[in-house]
């Protein structure tokens, strides 16, 4: 059985070994895929406009290695749709495709949707928060799958240095992953440690794989998608790349544990449904936080549920737009 | 060849909507370009960039020179005669300021992106631009990014190059993010420095040096600020920075002041940089104090006819534009080329604001009418049409 460490050798990737944009066209060429580069947006006014641009030009101007840019947005209340399509950006409203199916707030539900409205045999997710865009965000996580037939699911991890006023601090980020999932996969899924940054919310997937998962829509979406991968096709379907740095908005403690509590649920449910679940009590759904002010403690509940889609392919508009 | 100006102004407002239609590739390089940062004398990662690009357009000998400058050549058709295109690599900002770009519909805003992110995009885009555009010239462009330009670089950079660059230039346009319509084609002369202040403690310390080297550097001040200049021909001594001290509570051992004398006439920045050494020297008797000025940078006044044919084009091109033309004396490159005899013009992209400071904003728009100015300007020089006479 390979280890651990022969998995990375054999699949980890650095962005640089892919900086031949043109014999990435090549390539691409030859095997006949299509790119769909999907941002999932929710008020991301401030840098939507520099990643069209970027990717625009460098993806589909010089090199067309995507054929379509697209914009799914969950309802921002500022301008990210407008300025996304100035700069020639398809944007959709998640809301408006497949209507039938109803509308959920969350980030998943932008990524399982942009599954039905894209085209691409290959869909690449970038999250549209990045400061230091730059198009190896993207060709970095699709050139592995133009190469590797057997890879089907491409995820980025970084030196992550996080935002702060006063310049670029040079370690810190990914908390969630360091403090929780890690541990979590280290306990019940060692193969799944080898996965850098299990929570990068940029990743390339083969279309046969997407359509074939279902979809958390909110913090357990980039968990979930590993454990099903892992079950069904294995650790041979990852591949990983290093894209160097990722300049982002840093997120509060408190927001985190709200992350980690649908992480935990999402992962506890695959658990389950992979037939390693112990005796474990009904869980509840409320995430206790406290605010303290002088001698008087408040409780602050949140009733985080992980609603789940079901995969793409079962859903009968989508099996109707792709003839299956 | 082209035959007139009035051709190639005929084509102005096609020309000016086909590069609007491939605005995603000038303003990726130029998102790109103002995120790498590039102080003066680190200019190396920029400069490979620009290298990055002329490689894949096509161009020839692409290189490096041993002061970092990047150069290649857009062959032209004949390629007997060669044209510089230049846009300065570093800026004013430290390496490890956050230079994040903002894309906004009608603006971009962030470091360098005026001053010379967009003019470094323009000659890095320019071959793709031409050759998109199914433009070829008979000369060759000899394309470059030059480094050490501002500040202390003292224009190193340029002057390397034009020193050891084996063919010689028909014209230079040089190309800075703003303002659109400036025309400069004159250089000030200019002499840029520092005025050191150190004061010793203890007993040799006088009343004011015991105060520390502020009071001493704010002397100098004063008496700089004294010195008449004349308003004909405009001369100007521009005090840019002063770094001093540590603390609240204790004096400062040390001060510096960073200052410019600029004139439009020749000579005068002499005059005024005598006077300026006598003001150190007298300071330098001050007891516990020790003044040194230090010049770290020198242009002559220089200048093309404002009836040469090459400002008359540029000045006919920006009518037909809707351009309200500005004459403004440069400080920069210009007076090494025009030194040389190498007939040349800075010409300015786009509007912007915030000049050097962290949110420094271009608008978009302009920058097609500044992209079509000097392209038109370059088949002008290429036609023949901008040579002089004589």
């Amino acid at each position: 059985m390979p280890t651990i460490e022969d998995w990375i050798t054999r699949n980890t990737f650095h962005h640089s070994q892919f900086f031949d944009q043109l014999e990435l066209l090549k390539q691409k060429e030859k095997t006949g895929l299509t790119i769909s580069l999907c941002i999932p947006t929710l008020n991301e006014e401030a840098t939507i406009g520099k990643e069209i641009v970027i990717f625009r030009s460098e993806l589909m101007e010089r090199y067309p290695l995507v054929d379509e840019i697209a914009v799914i947005d969950s309802g921002s209340t500022d301008k990210t749709l407008e300025v996304a399509a100035s700069f020639g950006a398809d944007t959709y409203f998640a809301g408006d495709i497949l209507p039938e199916q109803g509308h959920k707030r969350g980030k998943g539900e932008n990524l399982w949707k942009a599954i039905h409205q894209l085209k691409g045999d290959i869909i690449c997710y970038v999250d549209a928060d990045i400061k230091n865009i730059h198009p190896r965000f993207c060709y970095g996580l699709i050139a592995p799958l133009l190469y590797r037939p057997e890879m089907s699911y491409v995820k980025a991890f970084y030196d992550r240095p996080l935002a702060f006023s006063q310049g670029v601090r040079p370690s810190g980020g990914g908390r969630v992953t360091e403090i929780l999932v890690r541990p979590l996969f280290s306990l019940f899924y060692p193969e799944l440690s080898a996965l850098m940054q299990p929570l990068s919310g940029e990743y390339a997937v083969r279309r046969h794989v997407l359509e074939r998962l279902p979809f958390p829509i909110g913090y357990g979406v980039e968990t979930s998608h590993i454990m099903d991968v892992y079950k069904e096709w294995g650790m041979e379907a990852f591949g990983q790349t290093d894209l160097d740095k990722r300049v982002h908005r840093n997120q509060e403690t408190l927001s985190l544990g709200k992350m980690s509590f649908g992480i935990l649920q999402s992962f506890l449910g695959r658990m389950q449904g992979m037939g390693m679940e112990g005796a474990l009590p009904e869980m509840h759904n409320i995430l206790r936080q406290f605010q303290a002010q002088d001698q008087t403690y408040e409780q602050i509940c949140y009733d985080i549920v992980e609603e789940e889609r079901p995969p793409m392919i079962e859903i009968p508009e989508y099996r109707e737009k792709m003839g299956y | 060849m082209t035959e007139s100006i009035n051709e190639l102004i005929t084509a102005l407002p096609d020309l000016r909507e086909s590069l609007s239609a491939k605005r995603e590739l000038l303003l990726a390089n130029a998102v790109m370009f103002s995120e790498i940062p590039a102080p003066t004398f680190e200019e190396t990662e920029r400069a490979r960039f620009m290298m990055d690009r002329l490689i894949e357009a096509g161009c020839q000998n692409v290189s490096t020179d041993e002061l970092g400058n990047a150069v290649g050549i857009h062959p032209g058709k004949t390629g007997k005669r060669n044209i510089l295109v230049a846009a300065h690599l570093d800026t004013p900002f430290a390496k490890t300021a956050d230079h994040a770009v903002q894309v906004n519909p009608n603006s971009i805003t962030g470091p360098s992106i005026m001053d010379n992110a967009l003019g470094c995009a323009a000659v890095a885009s320019l071959p793709t631009l031409l050759s998109q555009l199914g433009i070829e010239l008979e000369d060759n462009l000899v394309l470059l990014g030059s480094v050490r330009s501002m500040g202390k670089g003292d224009i190193e950079g340029m002057r390397f190059f034009l020193e050891n660059n084996q063919l010689p230039m028909r014209a230079a346009l040089l190309c800075e993010g703003g303002t659109l319509g400036r025309l400069s084609y004159s250089s000030l002369g200019v002499a840029r420095g520092t005025i050191d202040c150190v004061t010793v403690r203890g007993a040799n310390a006088g009343r004011l040096a015991s105060g520390g080297a502020i009071p001493v550097l704010n002397r100098v001040l004063t008496k700089m600020l004294e010195i008449p200049l004349p308003t004909d021909p405009v001369t100007q001594v521009i005090l840019g920075s002063v770094i001093a001290g540590t603390t609240f509570n204790t004096p400062s051992r040390d001060a510096h002041l960073r200052f410019e004398i600029r004139s439009e006439g020749a000579g005068v920045v002499n005059e005024v940089l005598e006077q300026i050494e006598a003001v150190v020297a007298e300071a330098n008797s001050i007891p516990g104090a020790k003044v040194a000025l230090n010049i770290v940078g020198r242009r002559k006044n220089t200048a093309i006819s404002f009836q040469h044919p090459l400002i008359k084009s540029a000045r006919r091109i920006l009518k037909e534009l809707d351009i309200e033309d500005h004459t403004a004396p440069s400080t920069g490159e210009l007076s090494t080329l025009i030194g040389r005899g190498i007939p040349s013009l800075v010409l300015g992209l786009t509007n912007g604001d915030h000049r050097h400071d962290y949110n420094e904003t271009i608008e978009i728009d302009p920058i097609f009418t500044g992209l079509a100015q000097l392209i038109t300007m370059l088949q002008a020089i290429d036609g023949g049409l901008c040579d002089a006479n004589d």
